[in-house]
């Protein structure tokens, strides 16, 4: 009964007042942080709502399979599409097979106490951080023009991209390499599987889901890049779809930038409704990411 | 004496005798150099930058209508002109004031995002919001383009704030990027704050800090260098970026220093004069290549110096 | 004997003394300035008691260093044919280095280099023409903290017979291994079942059946029970008494209960301290059937440490 009528004291003559702009203070703090973080969610906000009202009454089916055209009433987005899809594959075929064997390279072969492995590991930090308008300056020297002189084409465009996002794909798979634990490579070897055969047969199928977000993570990335297709891309006005690899193109970025430049606004309106495109085609790959990683990927 | 007799045995059963025969694994070596072959592309890609770039930036300044001093210190760039002109003061000016008002945006809500996010945020919040801002960061930056001069300009700061700015102007190409940028800074600096130990947070808590107290004295100030890292991330970021100041804020390159008007980065000048058929071997094909190699180089640097200060938080909590 | 334990200090050379072992014949050979003089020499009794014939392992001044530290050094010993060998010793004493000599796993760790000889059959297995993996497919492992792959129970099994190209039906092949590893009534039903499912005894037995697949001639056991509940525990000490018929086994633990349940021999490591705190260094103290070990040890460390007093 002493101890309760002792903690009955009430708790400002046990502990002291807390000054009251203390408690102010705390709580702007908060306000302001919060109010900080929102400013960017709100821009998202605003820009997904402003490109709605703008480009969705321009959508409609004859807009996806119309190509461009002068009138914008007549112009559409099928040759932008099918040029980003032939981009796609492009790039896809190109960082894959570059970008595992590479990661698998860095993680399981090299020997970091060796000057020249050292210097790809750097190298490929840095390559992350050069500005893509950079690589599209350098496809448009050595890969429209120069030593392989590709021209404007499909295959060029892809090849551009693909170096652009390369290092991303790397340092993603490399990643999804190192999420492995050691103790399965350990309990390969020690069944006398060879390294490859350890690598092959199990630290591979394991990391697949971690490398294949991060592919396709890069691939989004790869179709939403303007810039160096600006400088190796085809002109802007392409009404018709690419036959081949050698083809001119254009693609979804390309077409929408084409589209801002026009003072006249109806063409704006074009390239909001072609956002809109793009941006559904990146929400599906990000979600066939997510899935992909939330599914597969395998908990240690 | 038995231990004796086999050690000393030399001779003793041979390898094959025990494992059976020995294998060459030529595959496996072949498979290592594979896969070196292509770890080595990334080398070659980045020499191939190099040679490009610098091989057409000499044979820019070998041009006779060139001069490095007039370069580096000129005050008109006009290379498509009859007379051309080529100084780069313009574009790098553009540049810098695109970048630093970036950065003034970038900064407050970057750091602020990242301080809400480690310190504030439950879990159930941090998982949520997480995912929206890399939703931000994989916007397309044409789009971000488009929503600056079709809606930002017009509809914010001019109706909005009333300011007097021109349809195609340095400030809302500098904001935009500056929002563009947020997603690196705060995921940085989140990563720099997160990596701080528990135990310095309580050792405050233990005085009876409040939990701004923490965050302002212990945590902002023992995660600086990552912070730092992520703020020279972003700049590099702003530096090199394109389609929105491309789009909205102009092709004029002036030496002006008034954001309300119209100006020309470097990477502008790249994608304005790129996009036109430029004759190969044209000075102005050549100025391309110059500036990129400028842009390049400030990036080079700037990146070197975020991987610096990322290096010395590991090195201090890791 | 309150001396003995004074033998930890760096003072009284610990370099010379097991060295010393190695050498048979010279039965109280015992350097001088040792503390622990009255004790009969160690390692040797096992050679003069109960010679071990046909030994499967013979190591000889066996070190291993990373980088600069040595971990574990000069350790000589004869591992016998169809027994179970137990290697016991507080955390740090080198023998997990040491059994990972016997299938040259320390390869993996680029930094670790190993000194003196191990002889396998006779063959050393450092030699420059063995190839680790042929290595391997003879001496199988298991390790501290189950590692199934991420595959079906059957896959886990198949996979090492897969890649040595064992001929045969494989379905047989599994079927045999998960009997052996006394798995089989339980699996049989979910072979195509994902092994991360199982519980760490069950999985723990079936990266047992997994490397049994491959019919090893020696089975390393690093510590296989540290990560398992009392019960899981005993299945497998139970599954080892049945293996030891085809199987020579080696294992690592440092639960000496579980050394004197299971072992026929026993080796007994220690940390030596060195001069300052990095430098430990793990050294054999005695070596000897396991009834002596835990009954009557020679060297004061071991009492003490299977009495319970340190480590």
């Amino acid at each position: 009964m002493t101890t309760r009528a002792e903690s009955s004291r009430p708790v400002s003559e046990v502990l002291g007042v807390p000054p009251a702009a203390h408690k102010v203070r705390d709580r702007s703090f908060v306000l302001l942080l919060g109010a900080l973080t929102s400013v960017a969610l709100i821009v998202l906000a605003v820009l997904l709502i402003d490109t709605a009202i703008d480009g969705v009454p321009q959508l409609s089916l004859s807009f996806l399979t119309s190509f461009p055209s002068a009138f914008p009433a007549k112009a559409g987005i099928e040759s932008a599409i099918t040029g980003t899809l032939w981009l796609m594959g492009v790039v896809t075929f190109v960082i894959v097979p570059l970008g595992v064997a590479s990661a698998l390279y860095l993680e399981e072969f090299a020997d970091n106490s060796r000057w020249w492995n050292r210097i790809i590991e750097v190298n490929i930090q840095n390559l992350a951080a050069v500005p893509s308008i950079v690589y599209g300056i350098l496809g448009l020297a050595y890969i429209v023009r120069g030593p392989l002189s590709l021209g404007r084409t499909v295959l060029a465009g892809g090849l551009t991209l693909a170096l652009v996002v390369l290092p991303v794909v790397i340092i993603t798979g490399r990643e999804a390499l190192r999420a492995v634990p050691p103790s399965i490579k350990e309990g390969a070897l020690a069944l006398g599987a060879t390294r490859w055969q350890a690598i092959w047969r199990q630290i591979l199928p394991a990391s697949i889901p971690g490398i294949a977000t991060g592919v396709i993570l890069s691939i989004s990335r790869a179709i939403g890049e303007t810039a160096p297709l600006i400088l190796v891309g085809a002109a802007t006005f392409v009404a018709f779809n690419p036959t081949g690899l050698d083809s001119p193109f254009t693609a979804l970025p390309l077409q929408i930038f084409s589209w801002i430049s026009q003072p006249n606004d109806e063409f704006r309106m074009l390239a909001a409704a072609a956002i809109i495109v793009l941006l559904v085609l990146l929400v599906l790959l990000n979600a066939v990411a997510i899935r992909l990683r939330n599914r597969y990927q395998q908990r240690w | 004496m038995a231990i004796d007799s086999v050690a000393s045995d030399a001779a003793g059963p041979s390898a094959e005798s025990v494992f059976g025969p020995a294998r060459r694994r030529i595959g496996e070596k072949v498979i290592a150099v594979v896969l070196f072959c292509a770890a080595a592309t990334s080398v070659v890609i980045t020499i191939g930058i190099v040679i490009s770039l610098a091989g057409e930036t000499l044979a820019f300044f070998a041009d006779k209508a060139v001069s490095v001093s007039g370069f580096l210190t000129g005050a008109q760039w006009t290379p498509l002109f009859s007379d051309p002109q080529f100084g780069i003061r313009p574009l790098v000016q553009g540049t810098l004031i695109i970048t630093g008002i970036a950065l003034v945006v970038a900064i407050p809500l970057g750091i602020g995002t990242a301080a809400f996010l480690s310190e504030y945020a439950s879990p159930r919040l941090r998982s949520a919001l997480k995912p929206i801002l890399e939703l931000l960061a994989g916007v397309p930056t044409v789009v971000f383009g488009y929503f600056a001069l079709t809606f930002f300009t017009p509809s914010i700061l001019k109706g909005l704030l009333g300011m007097d700015v021109s349809v195609f102007n340095g400030l809302a190409g500098g904001i935009i990027v500056g929002v563009l940028i947020v997603p690196t800074v705060a995921s940085v600096a989140e990563d720099a704050m997160s990596a701080v130990p528990q135990s310095l947070r309580e050792g405050a808590y233990g005085l009876g800090a409040s939990r701004r107290q923490v965050t302002v004295r212990v945590v902002v100030p023992a995660a600086l260098s990552g912070i730092t890292a992520g703020i020279v991330l972003g700049a590099s970021r702003a530096v090199g970026e394109t389609m929105v100041v491309l789009i909205a804020a102009g092709q004029v390159p002036t030496t002006s220093l008034d954001p309300r008007g119209p100006m020309e980065t470097m990477t502008a000048f790249i994608g304005a004069t790129g996009k036109g058929d430029v004759p190969t071997g044209s000075t102005g094909y050549k100025a391309i290549f110059a500036v990129g190699f400028a842009l390049f180089l400030m990036t080079l640097i700037l990146n070197a110096i975020s991987i610096r200060f990322v290096r010395r938080y590991r090195q201090v909590y890791e | 004997m309150v001396g003995d334990v004074s033998d930890l200090d760096p003072a009284s050379d610990p370099r010379e003394e097991p060295a010393s072992r190695g050498v048979p014949g010279q039965v109280p050979a015992v350097p001088a300035g040792q503390v622990h003089a009255p004790i009969p020499a160690v390692a040797h009794d096992d050679v003069i008691d109960d010679a071990i014939e046909n030994p499967v392992f013979i190591t000889e001044k066996l070190s291993v260093s990373y980088g600069t530290s040595p971990a574990v050094l000069d350790v000589s010993l004869r591992v016998p044919e169809k027994q179970i060998t137990a290697f016991i010793g507080p955390s740090g004493c080198g023998k997990s280095t040491i059994i990972r000599c016997f299938n040259r796993m320390n390869d993996l760790i680029p930094a670790a280099r190993v000194e003196g000889t191990v002889r396998y059959h006779g063959v050393d297995l450092y030699g420059n023409e063995i190839d680790s993996v042929q290595v391997r497919k003879r001496i199988g492992m298991v390790f501290q903290k189950p590692n199934p792959f991420p595959k079906s129970i059957y896959d886990n099994i198949a996979f090492g017979p897969k890649v040595l190209g064992m001929k045969g039906s494989m379905d047989q092949i599994v079927e045999q291994a998960l009997r052996r590893a006394s798995l089989w009534d339980d699996v049989k039903d979910r072979l195509k079942d994902n092994a991360f499912g199982m519980s760490g005894g069950q999985q723990q037995r079936l990266c047992i059946a997994r490397a049994l697949a491959t019919n090893p001639d020696v089975l390393l056991m690093d510590e296989p029970c540290s990560a398992l509940d009392p019960i899981s525990t005993g299945r497998i000490e139970d599954l080892m008494h049945e293996l030891k018929e085809t199987v020579s086994i080696v294992i690592v633990t440092h639960n000496m209960q579980q050394a004197a349940r299971v072992s026929d021999r026993t080796a007994f490591f220690i940390v030596d301290m060195g001069s300052s705190e990095e430098a430990r260094i793990g050294r054999l103290v005695e070596y000897g059937p396991t009834s002596r070990i835990f009954t009557n040890p020679h060297d004061i460390r071991t009492e003490e440490y299977v009495s319970g007093k340190f480590g």
